[in-house]
């Protein structure tokens, strides 16, 4: 108990007195969690949305596919991007391995199909009537996508959310395309894995701690975006 | 030039090698009111959705202004000159102003006309006190008000109503069907209104068309369609209740005498003796009086005498069955029952006027199968 005890103080104490290398630990992990989540939804609103609406012959294969993607192990992906930016792999000449880059890379392919398959899903629950007066009122192709999409906005900040979440908190692809360097590519997971092995627990609780506020802030602000727009 | 603005040639329609609709030629005449009426799976729905070139036909062309439809990419110039509005009110979930306006959004109308057009219709239809709320919070009538504004803001060529009334309760439906029937009057906007109920139709259409099983089967003014059914499935449909087969058993002077085989009616009209003919008598045209009959047939008036085997209640009236031979239905008021006091096993004297009964020769609805 008392371990658990002196983490709390140390983490309040590192976080009172902005430790610097906290600090740039915690920042980098919010960074890159954000920006692979971003690209995330780049990719997948657009995708998911298509796959909703578009009738073609694999589609039950494909939506298989991405609904296997959305439990993707973080570790597999951790190892097929690393072979794939290897120095001698077929992207080695990007030298990105070991960079903040290459865990935005390996985290978009862990987010991509979780954000695909949430908006599928969203924009699925959409009744088809809805998508045939969308088009009676005149709406082009590309505005009827645009519609579906802002009709789907509120369960597709769940998508927001669970790509954030997963991203943020996985561990095996950051520390296998990062390397945990320290000032580079350490963040709050590759982080914490290591003070545990050196028996820091205090800092590993600290950085969990740290870990636990901010995934709770994100998921809090998200989740009062969609639940003030809710009908009463 | 026709006076045509939408046009339906040959059109069929086939789910799974299953033919489900099949329309020879449909012509919409400008700024007039078509109601189509029909039973459930009747393809009145489906009709409207090719018309409104949201639906693809497996054959046939849809023609506006006379000129072909191309079915293309460069489809979306045509389809913006209609607007629909269907059963369900199916809002955008945002405020009803932003509703109303969609479809001048989407047509890229200039904000200063978009907003005095989207303000106009959302007065129009009484919902200005709504117009800041979000769609989602509306009860169903002012949902579909919302609905038909925002088809009326995009002022289309042509307006498509699906059953737009359907899901409402009778008072919210008569306030908008008033509504609705005097803006209609006032843009005369051409408008193609589906319903299955007989008095949307009568209320509100120039024309009115029947559909049964995929096929229009008549097509005409209200008088036309609801007094003269081209057949006995349109007559079943609209309402004539008393359905009597028979054959010309003497023709004189205009006046012909059909034989039942239980009764002998009257009826004006020029056909051969022995025809085959069927008999159409609206419930509402028939009158009860009480007691045996006292004054024989005579040109104008048929009479018979009857028992009252049945009395179903339908809102202020009561169906009367009465047995004269072969069952005949008259629709009275509850006060004549009172008044008369029926009940079963009343003997009544049944009449109606030759000129109520309409005439179907049959070898033509045989050749028209």
């Amino acid at each position: 108990m008392e371990l658990i005890w002196d983490g709390v103080r140390r983490a309040v104490g590192l976080l009172i007195g902005l430790d610097r290398e906290v600090l740039a630990i915690t920042w980098l992990s919010l960074q890159v969690a954000a920006t692979s989540t971003g690209l995330a939804l780049i990719v997948g609103i657009p995708l998911g949305t298509l796959i909703a609406l578009a009738r073609f012959p694999a589609r039950a294969l494909v939506i298989s596919l991405v609904n296997t993607g959305m439990g993707l192990p973080p570790v597999v992906v951790g190892l097929f991007v690393s072979i794939f930016l290897w120095r001698s792999g077929p992207l080695g000449f990007l030298e990105l391995l070991y960079t903040p880059t290459a865990i935005v890379i390996a985290q978009l392919v862990i987010a991509a199909p979780i954000v695909t398959g949430l908006t599928l899903a969203a924009v699925q629950q959409i009744p088809p009537q809805f998508r045939l007066q969308m088009e009676a009122i005149g709406a082009s192709r590309a505005q009827l996508l645009w519609l579906l999409v802002r009709e789907a906005r509120l369960p597709m900040l769940a998508a927001v959310m669970a790509g954030f979440g997963g991203v943020v908190s996985e561990i095996g692809a950051s520390m296998m395309v990062g390397g945990n360097i320290r000032g580079q590519t350490r963040v709050l997971t590759t982080a914490t894995v290591m003070e545990t092995g050196k028996g820091n627990f205090d800092v590993a609780i600290a950085l969990s701690l740290i870990l636990l506020a901010v995934t709770f802030l994100v998921n809090y602000l998200l989740t009062v975006l969609q639940q003030r727009r809710r009908p009463s | 030039m026709s006076d045509a603005i939408l046009e339906a040639h040959d059109v069929t329609v086939e789910y799974a090698a299953r033919t489900i609709l099949k329309i020879d030629r449909l012509a919409v005449r400008r700024s007039e009111t078509l109601a189509l009426i029909g039973p459930n799976g009747a393809g009145k729905s489906t009709l409207l959705r090719v018309m409104g070139l949201l639906e693809r036909p497996a054959r046939g062309e849809i023609r506006l202004d006379g000129r072909p439809v191309a079915w293309g990419r460069d489809l979306l110039p045509a389809r913006r000159r209609f607007a629909s509005v269907f059963q369900e009110p199916l809002l955008a979930d945002t405020t009803v102003e932003r509703n109303v306006a969609l479809g001048l959004a989407l047509r890229h109308v200039p904000g200063d006309q978009a907003r005095r057009r989207t303000g106009f219709w959302i007065d129009r239809f009484g919902i200005t006190p709504l117009a800041r709320r979000q769609a989602r919070t509306l009860s169903g009538g002012e949902a579909q008000r919302t609905s038909l504004a925002r088809a009326f803001a995009i002022e289309p060529d042509v307006l498509l109503l699906d059953e737009p009334f359907s899901a409402l309760d009778p008072p919210t439906r008569e306030d908008l069907l008033r509504d609705l029937q005097r803006v209609l009057r006032e843009t005369a906007v051409t408008t193609v209104f589906v319903t299955h109920d007989r008095n949307e139709a009568l209320r509100l259409g120039d024309r009115v068309g029947v559909m049964l099983e995929g096929r229009l089967a008549q097509l005409d003014t209200p008088e036309v369609v609801f007094g003269r059914p081209a057949g006995p499935d349109v007559a079943r449909f609209v309402g004539v209740e008393n359905l009597v087969p028979g054959r010309v058993a003497r023709a004189s002077d205009g006046l012909l005498a059909v034989d039942t085989g239980t009764l002998c009616v009257q009826v004006p009209g020029e056909l051969a003796v022995g025809r085959p003919v069927m008999l159409c008598i609206r419930p509402e045209e028939v009158v009860l009086q009480p007691g045996p009959t006292r004054s024989a047939p005579d040109s104008a008036l048929n009479h018979f005498p009857g028992r009252v085997a049945e009395l179903v209640p339908v809102g202020m009236q009561v169906r009367v069955l009465v047995q004269c031979g072969r069952p005949l239905i008259a629709l009275v008021t509850r006060r004549s029952v009172h008044d008369l006091s029926l009940q079963v096993g009343s003997e009544v004297t049944l009449s109606f006027k030759a000129s109520a009964v309409h005439l179907i020769e049959r070898e033509d609805i045989g050749a028209s199968r």
